[in-house]
């Protein structure tokens, strides 16, 4: 299997994002996709470090791509994601606006935002162009299974979430100036001191989501350590590392030797939760289960 | 302008005719329908007689088809497709993209209207779908304002539906796992979110605590209105901080904003609730029915009066006024 | 603004007083009757139960003292009445007025949760799939009381009309005319 790693979900300082894709580079990762996925009012920070990070990757070795916006709303952001469509780098699409932009026959990749359940979607979406496909990330095992091996007859490659926290949802509301009692217009970037999001508990104190924004992740790291042969064997061609503040580097080399069989699972898992910050684990989307839980821990 | 209305039972689809409903909307019992909850929904017999029941008085009836079809079960959505073909739907409501195309080869003649659950949010994406599947109608998701969707009517000739009373989805519609993250259950393919199946209510030291998949959503003490656990109206943590992170428990009532609306170039409002009762969908729509027709007839908006029919006892305008933000 | 209050009525106390001697055997035969002769009447209420049809359901009207057991299985539903708390799938509490008017469409069940004035305990799934099937079939209790009245249908009819005039609970469904 490959690895991919998608674009961060995060509002990063200019310079800890160009050092994260400088690092990346030297990393043993295939295919990297980039930029803006959460909100457009991000892009301005850092959008001229792009350009260079780009360079960096494809010199690497890495194909690269760059990532559409999830949810595509004002003026700015659909000439934002037309001129996208017009820099002749391939295109993650995360919204459908992106695809009304790209001319038919275009290669594009489709990232995990976009909904794509069953076969008649995959079809219809490689008729278009679309040449690798990151799966919803509540998918479990046996549609990713038939997906991939749809997949495979159309020669499109199937990634599936790998490791970091999961998206679930995106919003015309900003969480984080809500929480700060600013409008979304005057956010004064509140979203900037949570590289990896704010985690929301409970009332009684279960961690269960984190905020970054318009967005709703998980509080939990989806980490399919436990998972590679059984995604392996459903036909699943690439896993996706999402970007986490870190060591990234050693994220991405435990996959790399997991996949190539140096190490087991429940090491990469251990190593993992050994990171600073540290992650909790979650791997029951796949397994068909609910997607918080995970099936290294521990039977009391 | 048309008033859309909710019926999860075939008595709710009369009670809505009977109440003035131009149109109405309502799926079949499975998870073809994203409002997948027990008891609700109509089997092929009552379908067919409910669209007779409406065509007789004038009213029109449109089949949502539009949950996420599974890998591996495409053929119970086809069905689904084929049988509102068939019965003599106005038209059938889709969300996905392979359902869509479907329809479009297999079913040019019946009229496909693009479902919020799509979340198309501007007239690129609008006039994509009208384009590549012969959309006719889009029912708005509830992240816009009203300026904004002027700006949309202004660019598309596809109709525009919107939500104007009942249950307030605070995330993109159909973009939402976290139901699926809570309990296992997708409401993307499976049709409900936040399912009572995995709700829990307890009382515990004199307060109500309502859990979903074990998540306690939020805890009501005695006399306190006690809202159904929806996982993005509850009360958490953040930070040092505690209260309703995503949204309060209210639900939408955009009554007063119709006139904005009509001005906006909206064609339809759509009323949430195939899950209420008759009797809550028969009031509603009287209200509104009686707003539009006064409208229409240039005379003043009459007040509301459905606060107490919504969730939490209280209401917001959503994303229509910006500020929501 | 603050929306005003759902106008729950309790029964009045002496109804719970009159109540009190009946023999609950007795009044449980006769709504075990009833409810047979609304399952003859309405077969798509227990369709609609779906998995729930076999699901055992405590009605627990607040106001009165006894609560009761329900047993829908379409081919032979089944009532009790108890004085004590029952064990059951789901429980659904609250005055009998909410109770009936419920039955009768001159309540909304969710504005009914969501003000308390019902509390449901167990299984939500198959609460709500009980009030939805009730919702669908349009039940008029006055009206089945007179289906089994046979040739005394008409007295029956007054007697609810009484009833209903001196206890102000809602026994009949509001007339909605004929609409075919």
């Amino acid at each position: 299997m490959k690895l991919t790693v998608g674009p961060n979900q995060f509002f990063w300082k200019a310079d800890a994002w160009a050092a994260f894709y400088d690092g990346v580079a030297k990393a043993p990762v295939d295919h990297v996709s980039l930029g803006e996925m959460v909100c457009s009012k991000r892009m301005p920070f850092y959008q001229d470090r792009i350009a260079d990070a780009l360079a960096v990757l494809q010199a690497a070795g890495k194909t690269v791509a760059l990532s559409s916006l999830a949810l595509v709303t004002l003026k700015r952001e659909r000439k934002m994601t037309a001129e996208l469509a017009e820099m002749g780098v391939e295109i993650e699409v995360n919204d459908l606006t992106a695809l009304a932009h790209l001319p038919a026959g275009t290669p594009f990749s489709v990232g995990p935002l976009v909904n794509v359940y069953n076969e008649s979607t995959l079809r219809w979406l490689a008729g278009r162009g679309a040449v690798r496909l990151c799966l919803p990330p509540e998918l479990p095992l046996d549609p990713i299974a038939t997906l991939a091996a749809t997949a495979r007859e159309l020669g499109v490659e199937i990634e599936v979430w790998g490791y970091g926290r999961v998206p679930l949802a995106i919003s015309g509301r900003c969480y984080h100036a809500r929480l700060h009692a600013r409008p979304k217009d005057n956010c004064q970037f509140a979203c900037e001191d949570d590289p990896d999001g704010l985690s929301i508990a409970t009332r009684e104190g279960q961690p269960f989501l984190a905020m970054n924004g318009v967005q709703t992740l998980a509080d939990s790291y989806a980490c399919m350590a436990l998972q590679a042969d059984a995604l392996a064997q459903a036909g699943v061609t690439t896993l996706r590392l999402s970007p986490h503040t870190g060591d990234f580097g050693q994220v991405c080399l435990l996959f790399r030797d997991l996949l190539d069989g140096r190490i087991a699972g429940a090491e990469v898992a251990a190593a993992l939760t050994a990171q600073t910050p540290r992650p909790r684990l979650s791997d029951g989307f796949v397994r068909g289960a609910r997607g918080a839980d995970w099936s290294g821990a521990v039977v009391a | 302008m048309e008033i859309v209305c909710p019926a999860g039972t075939p008595a709710s689809l009369r009670a809505a005719v009977k109440a003035g409903a131009h149109t109405i909307y309502c799926g079949f019992a499975d998870e073809t329908n994203a409002r997948n909850f027990p008891g609700l929904n109509f089997d092929r017999a009552e379908m067919r007689d409910g669209i007779a029941f409406a065509h007789r008085h004038g009213a029109k009836v449109l089949i949502a088809i539009n949950t996420f079809p599974r890998a591996g079960a495409e053929a119970i959505w086809h069905s689904a497709i084929s049988d509102a073909a068939t019965l003599e739907a106005d038209a059938v409501i889709l969300a996905d993209l392979g359902l869509l195309d479907h329809a479009a080869q297999k079913h040019p003649g019946l009229r496909r209207h693009l479902s919020v659950q799509a979340a198309a949010a501007n007239a690129d994406m609008i006039n994509f779908y009208a384009a590549t599947f012969g959309v006719k109608r889009v029912v708005l998701p509830r992240v816009l304002s009203v300026p904004e969707i002027a700006a949309i009517n202004a660019e598309t000739k596809v109709e525009t539906e919107v939500f104007v009373f009942g249950g307030l989805c605070v995330m993109a519609e159909g973009r939402c796992s976290l139901s699926s993250y809570a309990t296992g259950k997708s409401p993307n393919m499976y049709g409900v979110c936040s399912p009572p199946s995995h709700v829990d209510y307890r009382e515990e030291a004199g307060e109500l605590k309502a859990r979903l998949g074990g998540y306690l959503i939020h805890s009501a003490a005695k006399g306190e209105p006690a809202p159904y656990p929806t996982l993005c109206k509850g009360c958490f943590t953040a930070g040092d901080q505690s209260g309703y992170l995503f949204e309060d428990p209210v639900s939408l009532n955009a009554e007063q904003l119709i006139p904005q609306l009509q001005k906006a170039g909206v064609t339809a409002l759509k009323i949430e609730g195939r899950q209420r009762s008759a009797s809550y969908v028969a009031q509603v729509v009287q209200n509104f029915r009686a707003a539009v027709d006064a409208l229409a007839a240039g005379r003043p908006m009459p007040a509301g009066l459905l606060a107490r029919l919504s969730e939490g006892q209280a209401s917001t305008t959503g994303a229509y006024k910006k500020t929501w933000r | 603004m603050q929306p005003a209050p759902l106008a729950i009525r309790t029964a009045p106390p002496l109804l719970a007083i009159a109540l009190r001697p009946l023999p609950l055997p007795l009044l449980s035969a006769a709504l075990t009757a009833l409810t047979r002769s609304v399952a003859a009447r309405h077969p798509s209420l227990f369709r609609r139960l779906g998995p729930y049809s076999t699901a055992r359901f405590v009605l627990d009207p607040t106001d009165l003292p006894f609560v009761i057991c329900l047993l829908p299985d379409a081919a032979k539903p089944q009532v009790a009445l108890h004085r004590r708390a029952q064990q059951g799938d789901t429980k659904i509490a609250g005055p009998l007025a909410a109770l009936l008017g419920l039955v009768h469409g001159a309540f909304d069940g969710d504005a009914l949760f969501f003000s308390r004035d019902l509390v449901i305990e167990g299984n939500t799934e198959a609460a709500l799939a009980l009030r939805n099937a009730i919702d669908d079939a349009e039940l008029d209790i006055g009206a089945e009381l007179q289906a089994l009245s046979g040739p005394f249908a008409g007295v029956m009819g007054q007697a609810i009309s009484v009833a209903q005039a001196r206890t102000g609970l809602c026994l009949t469904r509001p007339d909605q005319g004929e609409w075919i």
